[in-house]
């Protein structure tokens, strides 16, 4: 594993993307010449003991010396990370967990989203031009929908309001026939998406890494509070060391 | 001017009054890429009990205003796997160790003791009579002054070690538990271990931890920890090792003026791995800027 970094960057732009998600950009040159795709960085949004802990966030990209974040504000901490403007300083320890495995033998990424879920794949996307990428992103509705950084994309909304009407995963199934052994998929999204997906992928034998989110304290390991259930044995893993990106076959979701 | 840092707990000397938590640091391996940790006064283990324990299921943790509540459910790799696997661990990393031990009965606490008082390693124990998040041992026997009692005096009967008992803030009278730990042959306290806390879900209306209750930790629970420790240290004459929501070298001072001869530092470790280098040197200048030639000078310096 690679050295962990602790680096005040500087706030390059922070946009609003879509009514509650934003697009922070920050110098940070040491962690951006070590992140790899899929790992996760933990920010400190506040000076102050109030919110007292890091907020962790996927990588979305690293252009040079920026670090990309795709944020959605969800509470206390991101909502104030959403008023940082040029100029301001963060507090980012990273980079942490382990990323998505992109060396093994596959034609075809199959990318599947949900929501926010979007976060850490335009990184990925660029590391894997290469390869033939299908992206399966879902929202709720059409004006929640954000196509940042994504690739050849297929859209489902939870309303319909734009095309397939359902989940992503229902439309990764429909239009899923003419899967192999040569595509891998690739996926980020809430629970119940991902045990849809995880269904899917053991009906059809295929690969499957998905990036999880969870509550966290310190995102190296020493908190033990992102604990989740291993599939192969009767222990725990830790979100933030053993993953973020894990095989959808070992844990439970 | 020359500062001296080093304090003394018992038989246990060390090279400055700061202490990595139990149960915020593991086994010393994750905290090891951002500490050297033979520069930390000692680093206490995460708690050892005789069997592995996986821990409680998953939400652990959730942040509260200025603080956080836990319920990990000592989870912990077990005597065996620690002896194995973590002590060589802790032996090249040259540091002062501390080993922390939950048990759910007297006789685990004694087995484990005893075992463990054959590693040279390991200096002192740290014997957890009040972690709020396990139904056996934690706080049945932290709110049981008999119990407590009965407990130092098996394990002193185990180890010539130092031997430090870690009491519970969840009880009205936190001086007589150090009283029986006195009495019952204990070096010293620490105190105090997280409160017994709880949030919920307005949505839901389901408790955000699985355990349903955690425990408190991080500033918010500061000044009750330093009333705990000023308690202590006006009825009873036992080193305190003062611990609960420091996060900088001028909290570690406070500490030391209500009471404590050492302190121990923990959710700050999640926020700052480098909070404990940060506040030696801190604590260093306090003493220059003072005049202070020995750090235990403030023990108990307070001016009530």
């Amino acid at each position: 594993m690679s050295k962990i970094i602790i680096e005040n960057s500087i706030v390059e732009s922070n946009e609003r993307i879509n009514s509650n998600v934003y697009l922070l950009k920050v110098t940070s040159p040491e962690i951006a010449s070590q992140i790899g795709v899929g790992q996760f960085c933990n920010i400190k949004v506040s000076d102050t003991d109030y919110p007292l802990l890091r907020r962790p966030l996927s990588i979305c990209d690293v252009e040079d010396d920026k670090l990309f974040f795709l944020y959605q504000v969800v509470g206390v901490g991101t909502e104030i990370l959403s008023r940082k403007m040029k100029g301001d300083r963060l507090n980012i320890l990273g980079p942490l967990g382990n990323g998505f495995n992109i060396q093994d033998d596959f034609e075809t990424a199959i990318i599947v989203a949900g929501g926010i879920g979007i976060a850490p794949f335009p990184f990925l996307i660029k590391k894997i031009m290469n390869k033939n990428i299908i992206t399966y992103v879902g929202f709720k509705t059409k004006a929640d929908i954000i196509d940042y950084g994504l690739k050849n994309c297929k859209y489902s909304t939870d309303d319909g309001s734009l095309d397939f009407k359902g989940t992503c995963v229902d439309l990764l199934k429909s239009e899923g026939k003419t899967l192999n052994s040569k595509c891998k998929i690739f996926a980020c999204g809430p629970n119940s998406m991902l045990r849809n997906l995880k269904e899917f992928c053991s009906d059809k034998n295929i690969t499957c890494e998905v990036s999880l989110e969870s509550v966290m304290a310190c995102g190296f390991g020493i908190c033990q509070g992102c604990a989740v259930e291993s599939k192969n044995d009767d222990n725990y893993k830790l979100v933030c060391k053993d993953g973020p990106v894990f095989n959808i076959n070992e844990i439970k979701i | 001017m020359d500062i001296n840092l080093s304090v003394n707990i018992g038989k246990l000397k060390i090279c400055n009054p700061i202490i990595l938590a139990s149960g915020t640091v593991g086994y010393g391996e994750e905290i090891a890429k951002f500490l050297e940790l033979s520069k930390i006064g000692a680093i206490i283990t995460k708690s050892i009990s005789l069997k592995p324990r996986k821990g409680n299921p998953p939400q652990r943790i959730v942040e509260t205003p200025s603080g956080m509540l836990n319920a990990i459910g000592l989870a912990n790799v077990g005597l065996e796997e620690f002896i194995t696997n973590k002590i060589p661990l802790l032996e090249k990393f040259n540091s002062t160790v501390i080993c922390n031990i939950a048990a759910s009965s007297i006789e685990e606490y004694v087995e484990c003791t005893r075992t463990l008082n054959d590693f040279d390693i390991i200096k002192a124990f740290e014997i957890n009579v009040s972690c709020p998040n396990v139904r056996e041992g934690g706080l049945i026997f932290g709110n049981d002054l008999s119990a407590v009692g009965k407990i130092t005096n098996q394990v002193r009967a185990a180890t010539e070690k130092t031997i430090i008992i870690k009491l519970s803030p969840n009880n009205s009278q936190i001086s007589e538990f150090a009283q029986v730990v006195k009495d019952e042959g204990g070096d010293a306290v620490s105190a105090i271990n997280t409160l017994v806390g709880t949030a919920f879900d307005i949505n839901t209306r389901k408790p955000i931890i699985k355990n349903i209750t955690g425990g408190l930790s991080g500033p918010a629970i500061k000044p009750v920890a330093l009333a705990k420790i000023l308690e202590i240290s006006r009825k009873i004459n036992i080193p305190i090792i003062g611990l609960g929501g420091i996060m900088n070298w001028k909290d570690v001072i406070e500490f030391m003026i209500a009471g404590a001869s050492a302190v121990q530092i923990g959710t700050v470790n999640f926020i700052n791995p480098f909070a404990a280098y940060e506040m030696i040197e801190g604590i260093a200048n306090y003493c220059i800027s003072n005049s202070i030639k020995n750090i235990s000078e403030l023990t108990a310096s307070y001016q009530l």
